[in-house]
C-alpha cells in the first residue's frame, strides 16, 4: 500500500500541477487578453484600478494597488508556456516507466492535447506564435544547431555518401513519389479534391517527407543500435530538413506560377544545387572564421560562449538573407568548428557551449510538440477521408519502397552493407515530426487547401510518432538488430586500429587505387600543416592515442582515490586530531591513498615510505592552513593536488634524475584540469609543484635537472 | 573479352589462384596490370626496390613492415601468386558463402586478418608482440610528437591490459582476446577488392 502510494503520488502532483496551470493561464488569458473575444464580458481585475468611478480630470487619486499587465504581456506569456512544457518534462521522468517505452514527443503531444482541449472549452485561441518569422528565425535553428553540433564526426564522414545518398536522393524520392499518387487519387472524382492541383500535391508531399531522429535516436541509443544504422538516421535527418525546405521553398514558388515550362523545371533544379552547395561553402567559411576568432579570446574567457553562438546564428541569418540553405550553413558550420573551437577554449566555456545547445534545443523541440498537440484541438480541420487516409498509406509505402530500392543500389559500395533488418529499422524509424509540422502551419494563405493540408500533416505525424514510435522498440528488440560493439575504450584498440588504419592505407597506395582512408589521410596532412597553425592557439599536436592514454590513467587514478575515500574509519591516520577540524576528507585520506597507490602499482616509487610520507604530510597541512577549509578554492586546489600527487606516485620512476619530466608531468595534468583562467590557481600551481619537486628532492638525492 | 581472357591464359595456375583467394577474373586482371606496372624491369617478380619506389609507401609510417610482410622468410622476391595471396587478405569477407566442412579457412576470414596485423608487429617471428616490439611500433606511428618516456608508459600500460598470463609479452591468442569487440571485417577490408 506504501509502495503504490509513493509511485503514484509524483504522477498526481504532476497532475495537478499541469490542470492548475493550465487552467490558471487559461483563465489569465482569458482575463487579459486585449482583444477579447466577447466585449460584453468586463476583466475582472481592471474594476480594482476603478477605485473611483467618476475620475474627475482635476485630481488624479493615487491607486493603492495597480496592475499593468499589457507592458509585460508577450515576455509574460512565453515564458509560461516555456515552463509549462518544462514542467511537462520534468513530470514525465518523475515517473520513470513511462520515457522507456513512450517516446517523449509522444507525451508532449499528448500534454499539449490536454492543454489545447482545455484551451477550446474555454473559447481561447492559442497564441500567434507560430508564424513564418517566429518559426523560421527563431525556434529552428536552435534545434539545427543541436543536431550538427553533437554529430559524431568520425563515423559521419565515414559514411558521407550513405547518408547523402538517403537524404538527398531519399526525399525526393518521397516527395515526388507521394505527390504524383496523390495527384492520382485526387483525379477520382468520389473524393471531391479534385481542385487540387500538381504543384500543390508535391507542395503537401515535401512536407510529408521530411523525418524527425529525435524519437528515434533515443530508442536507437536505448538499445545500443551499431553505429551505423544510428549515423545514416542521425545524418539523414539532418539533411533531409534542409533538402525538404529547399523542397518546399521550391514547390511554394511554383504552386504560385500559373504555367509551369520545362526551362523552368531545369531552373529549379539547378537552383537546388546551388542553395544546397552555397549553404555548405558559407557554413564550412563561417566555421573557419569562429575558430580563427577563438584563437585570440584566451584573454575574455567569458564571451567564448557567446562567439560560438553569435557566429552560428549569423551564418543561419546571413544564409536566410541570399536565400541559400539556412540549415546547411548553420550544420556545416557547427561540424567545423567543434574540433579547433574546443581545443581554443577553456573547459568551462566548453561544458557551457554544450550545455546551452542542448537547451535551448531541447526547449524549440519541446515547444514544437507542444504547439502540436494544443493546435490540433483548437485549429478549423477540414477533414477528407479519403485525401488523408491515402497521404498517410502512401507517405509509409513510398519510405518503406525508398529505403528498399535505395539500398540496393547502394549496398555495393559500402564496406558493411545493409542487411534486411538494417533496412526495416531505418523505414520504420521514418517518424514525422516538428519540421513537418511548421512547415504545413506556415503555408501560405493563398493555397486554397491550405487547412486540410494542416490536417493530414498532424493525421501523418500523430500516426507515426504514436504508432511507429511506441512500437519501433519492441520490434527492434524482437528482430535483434545487430549491436554496437564499442563499449569501452582501451589503448589496446586505439593502437591497434590506428596500426591497421596505416596498413589498409598502405595496403591501397600499393593497389593504385583510392578510397576514404586516401582522402582522410591527405587532409589530416592538410590538417596538420596548415589548418591547426592558423586556427588554433597554443598548437600541440597530440596524438589521439596519448590523450586516450593520459584519459585512461587519470581515470584509473581517480578510481583509486574513490575506493579508497569511502574506508575512512577503517584506516589509520598520521594525521593528529587537531588537523581534523581544518582539513577535508580528501586530505585526511591522502597518506592512505598514497600508500595504496604505491602497493598498487607494486613498485615502490620513493625509497623510503614514511619520510616521504611525513614530508608530504607536513608540506600540505601548511599549505592547508594557509587555506580556509570550506573554500571553493580550497578544495579545487585540494582535489588537483590529490591527482597531482598520485599522478606521480602511479608513475614508474626507476630512474633517478627524471624528475624534471615528473614536473612536466604534474604541469601539464595540472594545465588540463586549470583550463579557467583562475588567478588564485595559477598562483597556486609554482607552489604545488615546487612541494611535489621538493619531495622527489628529498627522496632521490639532489640529482635535480629543470 | 578476348583479351581478358588471353591474359588468363598467361597467368599459370590462374584457376588455382582464383579457388584459393576468392578473387573474381576482373579483379585478378587488374592486380595483374597493377604488378606488371610496379615490375619495371618486367622480370616477372617484385623485390624490395619496387616496392620502395611507391611513393605514399615510403612515406607510410609502418611502410617498411607492410613490405616486409610481402616477403616470406628466406625469400628476396614476390612473384604474382604470393601478391594476389598477400593481398587476399584485404578481401571483405563473404557472408553468403557456404561453409563447406572439409575447405580450409578462406584467407580473407577474420582470423587470417589477425594474424596479417600481428606479424606486422613481431618482426622476429616468435609468436609474441614484446615490449621492444610493441616500443618499435609506437615509436614510427607517434614518433615526433611524444618523449620516449610516455612512449614506453604507454607501452606499458598496452601490455599490462591485453597480458592475461603476465609473461610480457602479448600472444596471438591475447591480440585476439583484445580485439574481439572491435569489428575486423571493416577495419581490415578494402572495398573494391570485393
Amino acid at each position: 500500500m506504501v509502495l503504490n502510494f509513493n509511485e503514484r503520488s509524483p504522477f498526481t502532483y504532476l497532475m495537478c500541477v499541469i490542470c492548475i496551470a493550465s487552467l490558471g493561464y487559461g483563465a489569465n488569458v482569458m482575463a487579459f487578453e486585449p482583444t477579447s473575444t466577447s466585449p460584453s464580458k468586463l476583466p475582472p481585475w481592471s474594476q480594482v484600478e476603478d477605485t473611483d468611478p467618476d475620475p474627475d480630470p482635476g485630481e488624479t487619486t493615487q491607486a493603492v494597488f495597480t496592475l499593468n499587465y499589457p507592458r509585460i504581456q508577450i515576455p509574460f506569456e512565453i515564458t509560461l508556456w516555456v515552463l509549462l512544457a518544462s514542467f511537462a518534462k520534468i513530470g514525465f521522468h518523475v515517473y520513470h516507466k513511462i520515457t522507456v517505452w513512450v517516446p517523449e514527443s509522444c507525451l508532449l503531444i499528448s500534454i499539449g492535447l490536454i492543454v489545447g482541449g482545455i484551451m477550446h472549452s474555454l473559447h481561447e485561441k492559442p497564441p500567434a506564435v507560430l508564424t513564418s518569422n517566429a518559426f523560421f528565425l527563431y525556434m529552428l535553428p536552435p534545434i539545427v544547431l543541436d543536431s550538427g553540433y553533437f554529430m559524431p564526426t568520425r563515423p559521419f564522414f565515414e559514411n558521407f555518401g550513405t547518408v547523402l545518398w538517403f537524404a538527398v536522393v531519399g526525399t525526393l524520392w518521397n516527395s515526388i513519389g507521394i505527390g504524383i499518387s496523390l495527384f492520382a487519387i485526387c483525379q477520382i472524382e468520389v473524393f471531391g479534391v479534385q481542385d487540387i492541383t500538381l504543384q500543390e500535391n508535391f507542395l503537401f508531399a515535401s512536407i510529408i517527407s521530411a523525418v524527425e531522429p529525435v524519437a528515434v535516436l533515443t530508442v536507437f541509443e536505448d538499445i545500443s543500435v551499431h553505429e551505423q544504422l544510428y549515423i545514416v538516421v542521425f545524418g539523414e535527418c539532418l539533411f533531409n530538413d534542409a533538402v525538404t525546405v529547399v523542397l518546399y521553398n521550391l514547390f511554394n514558388h511554383v504552386a504560385a506560377l500559373e504555367v509551369v515550362e520545362a526551362g523552368d523545371v531545369f531552373l529549379d533544379i539547378g537552383h537546388f544545387f546551388v542553395v544546397g552547395l552555397g549553404g555548405t561553402i558559407f557554413g564550412a567559411l563561417f566555421g573557419f572564421v569562429t575558430a580563427f576568432t577563438t584563437r585570440f579570446t584566451g584573454k575574455v574567457r567569458e564571451i567564448e560562449p557567446l562567439i560560438i553562438f553569435l557566429y552560428s546564428y549569423l551564418a543561419y541569418l546571413i544564409a536566410e538573407l541570399l536565400a541559400i540553405s539556412s540549415i546547411m550553413a548553420i550544420v556545416i558550420c557547427a561540424l567545423t568548428m567543434k574540433y579547433y573551437v574546443e581545443e581554443n577554449v577553456s573547459q568551462r566555456s566548453c561544458t557551457t557551449i554544450r550545455h546551452v545547445i542542448k537547451m535551448v534545443g531541447s526547449v524549440s523541440e519541446t515547444l514544437i510538440f507542444f504547439f502540436l498537440g494544443v493546435v490540433t484541438i483548437t485549429t478549423e480541420h477540414e477533414w477528407n477521408w479519403g485525401y488523408i487516409l491515402f497521404a498517410l498509406l502512401f507517405a509509409l509505402l513510398w519510405r518503406g519502397l525508398g529505403i528498399l530500392v535505395l539500398t540496393q543500389i547502394i549496398n555495393p559500395f559500402r564496406t558493411i552493407p545493409f542487411n534486411f533488418k538494417d533496412q526495416f529499422g531505418l523505414a520504420y524509424g521514418g517518424l514525422r515530426g516538428a519540421v513537418s509540422f511548421a512547415l504545413a502551419f506556415t503555408l501560405p494563405d493563398s493555397i486554397g487547401r491550405k487547412d486540410l493540408f494542416i490536417t493530414g500533416t498532424i493525421v501523418v505525424i500523430i500516426f507515426t510518432v504514436f504508432i511507429q514510435g511506441i512500437t519501433i522498440r519492441p520490434l527492434l528488440k524482437l528482430m535483434n538488430v545487430r549491436k554496437t560493439n564499442r563499449n569501452q575504450e582501451t589503448i589496446n584498440d586505439e593502437i591497434h586500429k590506428r596500426l591497421m588504419e596505416h596498413t589498409v592505407a598502405g595496403i591501397e597506395d600499393l593497389c593504385g587505387q583510392w578510397s576514404h582512408y586516401y582522402w582522410k589521410d591527405k587532409f589530416m596532412k592538410f590538417n596538420n600543416r596548415i589548418l591547426r597553425k592558423i586556427l588554433i592557439r597554443d598548437n600541440h599536436p597530440e596524438s589521439s592515442i596519448v590523450a586516450l592514454y593520459k584519459k585512461l590513467e587519470l581515470q584509473n587514478a581517480m578510481e583509486v582515490l574513490d575506493q579508497m575515500s569511502g574506508d575512512i574509519s577503517a584506516a589509520p591516520s598520521l594525521i593528529s586530531l587537531q588537523y581534523v577540524s581544518s582539513i577535508s576528507r580528501p586530505v585526511l585520506l591522502f597518506s592512505e591513498v598514497f600508500e595504496t597507490t604505491v602497493s598498487y602499482t607494486n613498485k615502490h616509487t620513493l625509497p623510503d615510505d614514511i619520510t616521504a610520507r611525513e614530508i608530504l604530510m607536513r608540506r600540505h597541512t601548511s599549505l592547508r592552513r594557509s587555506l580556509r577549509a570550506g573554500s571553493f578554492h580550497g578544495t579545487v586546489c585540494n582535489t588537483i593536488y590529490m591527482r597531482a600527487l598520485i599522478y606521480t606516485g602511479y608513475r614508474k620512476t626507476k630512474k633517478n634524475a627524471k624528475s624534471y619530466i615528473i614536473i612536466y608531468i604534474i604541469y601539464t595534468l595540472l594545465n588540463m584540469e586549470m583550463r579557467v583562467f583562475d588567478p588564485f590557481l595559477a598562483l597556486f600551481l609554482p607552489e604545488c609543484c615546487k612541494n611535489v619537486a621538493e619531495v622527489f628532492l628529498s627522496a632521490h638525492g639532489p640529482k635535480f635537472e629543470l | 573479352m578476348g583479351s581478358t581472357s588471353s591474359t588468363l591464359l598467361k597467368i599459370p595456375n590462374v584457376e588455382v589462384l582464383m579457388q584459393e583467394t576468392g578473387f573474381s577474373p576482373a579483379h585478378i586482371i587488374r592486380l595483374h596490370d597493377r604488378f606488371k606496372a610496379l615490375d619495371k624491369e618486367g622480370r616477372g617478380h617484385l623485390c624490395p626496390q619496387d616496392f620502395g619506389a611507391i611513393k605514399e609507401l615510403a612515406m607510410n609510417p609502418i611502410g617498411d613492415r607492410i613490405i616486409g610482410a610481402f616477403f616470406s622468410p628466406g625469400k628476396e622476391t614476390v612473384d604474382f601468386h604470393t601478391f594476389v595471396k598477400i593481398l587476399a587478405h584485404f578481401r571483405p569477407v563473404d557472408k553468403d558463402r557456404p561453409k563447406e566442412p572439409n575447405s580450409p579457412e578462406p584467407i580473407n576470414s577474420r582470423s587470417n586478418k589477425l594474424k596479417f596485423a600481428f606479424q606486422l608487429y613481431d618482426q622476429d617471428k616468435d609468436g609474441k608482440i614484446s615490449r621492444d616490439e610493441l616500443l618499435k611500433v609506437l615509436r614510427s606511428m607517434l614518433g615526433m610528437q611524444v618523449t620516449e618516456e610516455q612512449l614506453e608508459s604507454i607501452a606499458d600500460r598496452t601490455i599490462q591490459e591485453a597480458d592475461l598470463d603476465r609473461d610480457e609479452a602479448i600472444s596471438f591468442e591475447e591480440f585476439r582476446k583484445s580485439l574481439e569487440k572491435v569489428n575486423i571485417d571493416h577495419k581490415m577490408s578494402i572495398r573494391f577488392l570485393r
